[in-house]
């Protein structure tokens, strides 16, 4: 066998062993986190907020965080819906195709969604601080909401740039505005795109502990107002592993898991809609 | 005047939704200037106070005597980066490389989804996770060659961080090799190469700026991330000397003394400062990254 064979054949393996590896170690964090969760996991954990503390009570469950979460991450990730669908309309129907507004815009967006969640978890509360709000429910989700923009911008861009263009100049031979053209054939055209986009940004959002370490706060309590501070599920897990008391670890491990059965389902939810949902699409 | 009402109302409403969905689009796009400038006027008054090389390479960390010296915490930061980076960068090429060349159809479409979908696994879970398997076994392995270390160290932080960052490299790689030419492959292997020697002279020539790009953008992911360090490297002040020394890395640094910097004189200014560090370093990184594969995009178009 000449040399050039062996080396292929000894480099196929090593790329067939680092495959395994890096499969079998993300196998093993689903794994560990299912075991612990698992054996954490009760009724009244998921019924119960803490008793007696968050940190040293050892009764009660985790449903502040899980309620917290919920909050935070869909207040964000309708807020920055709310922005993310006027900038995608106006990158891709009222700019024109190639326009240097658009890329500069298109730029920034990919700049902001490189920027890591602890500077925007640190900038969100200068601006809290700027305009005297206190860690709250209202100071996470605005927060979370710029750290979501890019993520949904991005994702719903994608989707919107292969709508082919002869469908809006078809529609524009028909004597629609360009508003009406944004709304009625491109937001429908998209519509499976912009679910799914919505589903990965609220899937970051409801994972993401540094962006809401300062700014929600954390609280026993399910929070009854948007000025109150509120629980979010990593949150629960960062401060509860820090105990010495294994009944309150054991809240942290069931935190774990049920964060990561929430960030895995939306993220399997997501690509199956894309799927089936582009099938009723013009190609 | 020769227009119908209902058609001037609906022209009408068509420039006023170009201008109210331009002046957002925008605003979306400064966020990113607006973050740095705030974070920049912020810090003012500590770089006032002391010469930017005097916060950036001196040790001594005292902020009850104003003494701000951020070196252990960018030491700290570069370790757990760089042994993140030299743990996943050849792991990440190799299977990359397997995924988009050599895997037959069923494993590519197995694996790729698979390592996306874990992609999205938070961060703090990553943390969990070095807490309960990482820390335990790099104390264990390091006991075996005569090394005492709690476990809390550069190492474990590395592992950790290699594995959050696995799924940013090994997508953009296999994205990138994918899209090179299937004629060049055709070429090289009808003039009698093996397929590996097509795979290391011609594709991964061809895809060099684009596999760069994916780690460049990997390691800004490392140097920015924050929980699942925090909860591994140990956060001792003080620049580590060797992988079972703990770190305390810029990210931690902000995320432990955030909240208390309020009492102390200038602290809160230190804290803006590193937080504009981190978010020069990532945006440097992340902005060549981009305009590499802007390149690419183009030189493939």
């Amino acid at each position: 066998m000449d040399r050039r064979r062996v080396e292929e054949a000894v480099m196929k393996v090593l790329m067939k062993a680092a495959t395994l590896l890096i499969v079998s170690l993300l196998g093993l964090i689903v794994l560990t986190i299912s075991v612990r969760g698992i054996r954490a996991m009760s009724w009244s954990m998921l019924t119960q907020t803490p008793k007696g503390g968050f940190y040293l009570g050892r009764e009660g469950g985790i449903l502040n965080a899980i309620v917290g979460s919920f909050y935070v991450a869909g207040g964000a990730t309708g807020l920055a819906f709310a922005a993310a669908v006027p900038v995608v309309l106006y990158l891709n129907v009222f700019c024109r195709r190639g326009s240097r507004t658009a890329a500069v815009i298109r730029f920034l967006l990919d700049v902001l969604w490189g920027v890591p969640s602890i500077v925007f978890g640190a900038f969100g509360f200068l601006l809290m601080l700027a305009v005297g709000l206190r860690a709250s429910l209202l100071g996470g989700i605005l927060t979370v909401s710029l750290f979501v923009l890019p993520i949904l911008c991005r994702a719903m861009d994608e989707v919107v740039r292969m709508i082919p263009s002869d469908l809006l100049e078809s529609s524009y031979a028909l004597g629609a505005t360009r508003l009406q053209t944004a709304v009625r054939v491109v937001l429908r055209q998209a519509s499976a795109g912009i679910l799914t986009a919505v589903l990965i940004a609220f899937g970051r959002g409801i994972g993401d502990a540094a962006s809401v370490l300062f700014t929600a706060g954390y609280s026993d309590q399910i929070p009854q107002s948007l000025t109150r501070p509120a629980a979010t599920l990593p949150l629960a897990i960062f401060f509860q592993l820090g105990t010495p008391f294994p009944q309150v670890q054991d809240r942290a491990y069931a935190a774990a898991l049920i964060l990561t059965v929430v960030v895995l389902a939306t993220s399997l939810l997501s690509r199956r809609l894309g799927r089936r949902l582009t099938r009723h699409m013009i190609p | 005047m020769g227009l119908p009402n209902r058609t001037r109302r609906s022209l009408l409403y068509d420039r006023a939704a170009a201008g109210a969905m331009g002046l957002l689009a925008r605003l979306s796009g400064l966020i990113v200037v607006v973050i740095a400038v705030g974070l920049f006027l912020k810090s003012v008054p500590i770089l006032k106070n002391q010469s930017l090389s005097s916060l950036l390479f001196s040790s001594e960390w005292f902020p009850l005597r104003g003494q701000f010296g951020f070196l252990p915490f960018i030491m700290g930061s570069l370790w757990v980066t760089g042994t993140a980076m030299v743990l996943a960068v050849p792991l990440c090429l190799l299977t990359a490389i397997y995924l988009a060349e050599y895997a037959p159809l069923g494993i590519r479409e197995g694996v790729r989804p698979l390592i996306d979908l874990l992609a999205g696994i938070p961060s703090v879970v990553y943390g969990v996770w070095g807490v309960l398997v990482v820390v335990p076994w790099v104390k264990r392995a390091a006991g075996w060659f005569g090394y005492s270390t709690s476990g809390y160290c550069v190492l474990s932080a590395g592992i950790v961080l290699a594995v959050m960052i696995f799924p940013v490299i090994i997508h953009m790689t296999v994205e990138i090799l994918r899209a090179v030419p299937q004629e060049i492959r055709e070429a090289s292997l009808s003039l009698g190469a093996t397929q590996w020697q097509t795979i290391k002279k011609v594709v991964l020539r061809k895809a060099f700026g684009g596999v760069l790009a994916a780690i460049v953008l990997g390691l800004s992911r490392a140097f920015g991330e924050t929980m699942a360090v925090l909860m591994v490297a140990g956060n001792a002040v003080r620049s580590p000397t060797g992988f079972l020394d703990p770190a305390y890395p810029l990210p931690a640094l902000i995320a432990n003394n955030y909240g208390e910097m309020m009492s102390i004189p200038l602290y809160d200014s230190a804290m803006m400062l590193a937080c504009l560090i981190l978010l020069g370093v990532v945006l440097v990184f992340n902005i060549l990254a981009k305009l590499v594969l802007m390149r690419i995009q183009k030189e493939i178009q």
